[in-house]
């Protein structure tokens, strides 16, 4: 069977239990069907040969034999297991969730509950939003099989305690597993929320997970996002943060990619409201044959937004970075000031890195800056430490630290941070 | 302690060193002066283990190890130190963290232990007073945004925490007003001992009044042209560089 039939199959085989998303899915296949996956002759797709990865042997929607001892065993420590979101193989997992906040800040339900219920006219007029910017079988593929997803709300006025942490995880101990998780995020007026994605394969066989997240924030909510990936060797990802401002609010977004082979992230920050303010940071630290390709899109709508973005890569060994950093401003948002920086460094011979900023600016009173630099390590620096005794791998970690530091001080929360930097530093081998 | 013989070096096709001699012996202050061109700043730069350069002659020992075998980080292990003349600004890392690991790892090359926070921070403590350094610098990235006699300040006290048997101060007195030489000799001269040496390398006679010299060396064109004691530094404080020029041309006319 090729890839298509088993595609085809599984979405027979699929039922939502929601009429409403059982219309949304109806239109997505047909969507899928008319795009098809992306060849690298689409401009978008241009270095992420996306298409390879889909194989005949897939597996989708498995299920799978994990229980709840079985999948603690990851939940990050202290206050980040508090308000955990469990997907396995791309389905939301009541049973295996567990949210500490009360139910008058924090509601988390399954996207196919919400689509029925006091929710459903918010689900029908946000879910798909995305898709304006992603005419593509990717984004479509997600949306045909979006029954398993999960609906977060938090509530007006409300800050949740702890960050909701989504666990992702992949069981591909019976073959190649193909996950498509969904998730959709209401923060209402005033509200406030950490979220942080982490994901994990298990078992020898590799995966792809296909996600689409969309986030609406309301007036005066604060939304910080963390996503965190490192999921090892034959994992796959494409993924779409699509993350709206509805009002004046401020939302971040921080993106860390380690590892995978494979990882496509596209991140939207669409700013429809006046006097908003949004950030994108994000750092892709890679070795072995790890493709990264971070897409991302701030569509300025209205006067007076502010926008700052800053990637940073370190390429080592074989890997590819791929940068695609795209601004609009629209007619209407004069005042908009709207900045993007992208920052590489190659270390290995056989490394690359892509970097791509593409402005389109329709309004005539307009701050906008971007920037591009690809490098070496700073040889100066080098000696420097190395004149003191620091021995050459660890005068590199401590300046390819230094490097990425700009990024990680940008998670707020101290638990993600620390848990961030220590993958870093265990992944550079030194103590810090 | 460092013994070097018809040392030659040259940077992409110019020769800067054309034969050094020189014998460093544990105790002694040895000064390098010369006129700007002249090779000083190289010869800190090929000690030190530099790659810039190539080394095409001659040989340097270092308490009986071939010093130009040996990797610029193994050389400070072994116990050399170059205050650079102009020491580069490191953003993200911190000064403390940086000299940790420094120490910590010339330790392990001495099969010590490496020293704990408490351990590393009484020493640093005391080492602060001695170049009047203070511990919001430290806690600052490395060098950036530090006046230039904070820069200084902070590789002597790098120096003094890393105890080395041989220091060589690049110009360390460039750019310094008189209370930053003071601080900077002051240190140099509370780290002096019988079992450690210095070479230091200046354009002026400025620094010396302060670091008191056994030996002075007149570096010009790539080689050493004379050699005296502190008096050969006030001469030439007084005559300037070219009469030394002219000994030599007119030696070689």
């Amino acid at each position: 069977m090729d890839a298509t039939t088993i595609l085809k199959n599984a979405f027979d085989k699929q039922n939502s239990n929601s009429t409403q998303l059982g219309a949304f899915h109806a239109e997505n296949w047909n969507n899928f069907s008319t795009w098809g996956l992306p060849a690298i002759k689409h401009e978008e797709w241009k270095y992420t040969r996306i298409r390879n990865v889909f194989n005949d042997k897939m597996i989708v929607n498995n299920a799978s034999g994990l229980d709840a001892a079985g999948v603690q065993q990851y939940f990050l420590p202290g206050q980040l297991a508090k308000n955990a979101i469990v997907f396995i193989n791309g389905v939301y997992n009541t049973s295996l969730s567990s949210i500490a906040e009360a139910e008058e800040t924090l509601v988390v339900k399954s996207l196919a509950t919400a689509a029925e219920d006091e929710d459903a006219e918010f689900v029908k007029t946000n879910l798909g939003h995305s898709q304006r910017y992603h005419q593509d079988g990717i984004n479509a593929l997600n949306a045909a099989f979006a029954a398993g997803g999960v609906y977060i709300k938090v509530k007006k006025g409300k800050k949740v305690e702890h960050p909701v942490v989504i666990y992702h995880i992949a069981d591909a101990s019976v073959g190649f597993i193909f996950s498509q998780p969904r998730i959709l995020v209401n923060a209402e007026q005033a509200a406030e929320v950490v979220i942080l994605e982490t994901y994990k394969k298990i078992g020898n066989d590799d995966s792809l997970t296909n996600e689409v997240i969309e986030i609406c924030a309301g007036q005066d909510a604060i939304v910080n996002y963390i996503k965190i990936q490192d999921e090892g060797k034959g994992s796959n990802h494409t993924g779409t943060t699509h993350i709206r401002q509805f009002a004046k609010c401020v939302t971040h977004a921080v993106t860390l990619t380690l590892s995978g082979n494979i990882v496509r992230n596209n991140l939207n920050m669409v700013m429809e409201a006046a006097n908003s303010e949004s950030h994108m940071y994000g750092l892709y630290l890679l070795n072995g044959e790890t493709l990264a390709d971070n897409h991302t899109i701030v569509d300025n709508q209205q006067p007076n937004c502010l926008s700052n973005e800053l990637y940073k890569g370190i390429m080592d060994e074989k890997s590819t970075g791929v940068f695609n950093g795209k601004i609009f401003v629209r007619q209407d948002a004069q005042k908009t000031n709207a900045y993007q920086s992208n920052k590489n460094i190659l270390i290995g011979d056989s490394a690359s890195a892509n970097t791509k900023p593409q402005l389109e600016i329709f309004a005539d009173d307009v701050k906008c800056s971007h920037g591009c630099t690809i490098g070496k390590l700073d040889q100066d620096a080098m000696f420097y430490l190395k004149a003191r005794g620091i021995s050459e791998l660890n005068a590199r970690a401590l300046l390819l630290h230094a490097f990425a530091v700009d990024i990680l001080d940008q998670i707020k929360d101290e638990e993600i941070r620390n848990y961030a930097d220590r993958l870093i530093s265990e992944r550079l081998s030194y103590e810090f | 302690m460092l013994k070097i013989e018809n040392l030659q070096a040259r940077i992409e096709e110019k020769e800067i060193l054309k034969g050094i001699n020189l014998d460093i012996k544990p105790g002694e202050i040895h000064a390098i002066m010369g006129p700007n061109g002249s090779g000083k700043s190289t010869l800190a730069s090929v000690l030190a283990g530099r790659e810039d350069y190539e080394v095409t002659g001659g040989k340097v020992d270092f308490m009986g190890k071939d010093l130009l075998e040996m990797a610029p980080e193994d050389r400070a292990k072994e116990g050399l130190f170059l205050a650079f003349q102009y020491p580069v600004e490191i953003p993200g890392v911190s000064t403390t963290n940086f000299i940790k690991a420094a120490v910590n790892e010339k330790r392990k090359y001495q099969g010590l232990e490496a020293l704990d926070a408490a351990q590393f921070l009484k020493i640093m403590k005391e080492k602060m007073k001695m170049v009047e350094i203070n511990q919001s610098l430290l806690s600052r990235s490395l060098n950036e945004g530090f006046s230039g006699g904070e820069k200084k300040r902070n590789e002597i006290f790098q120096m003094a925490m890393l105890e080395p048997k041989l220091a060589i101060l690049d110009e360390t007195d460039s750019g310094l007003d008189i209370d930053a030489l003071r601080i900077v000799a002051n240190g140099v001269n509370q780290l002096r001992s019988k079992d450690n040496a210095f070479l230091v390398v200046t354009h002026y006679q400025r620094l010396l009044d302060y670091i008191v010299p056994d030996f002075v060396h007149v570096l010009y064109n790539g080689r050493i042209v004379r050699s005296g004691t502190k008096e050969l530094a006030l001469e030439l404080e007084e005559k300037g560089y070219d009469f030394i020029k002219a000994e030599v041309e007119a030696t070689n006319a």
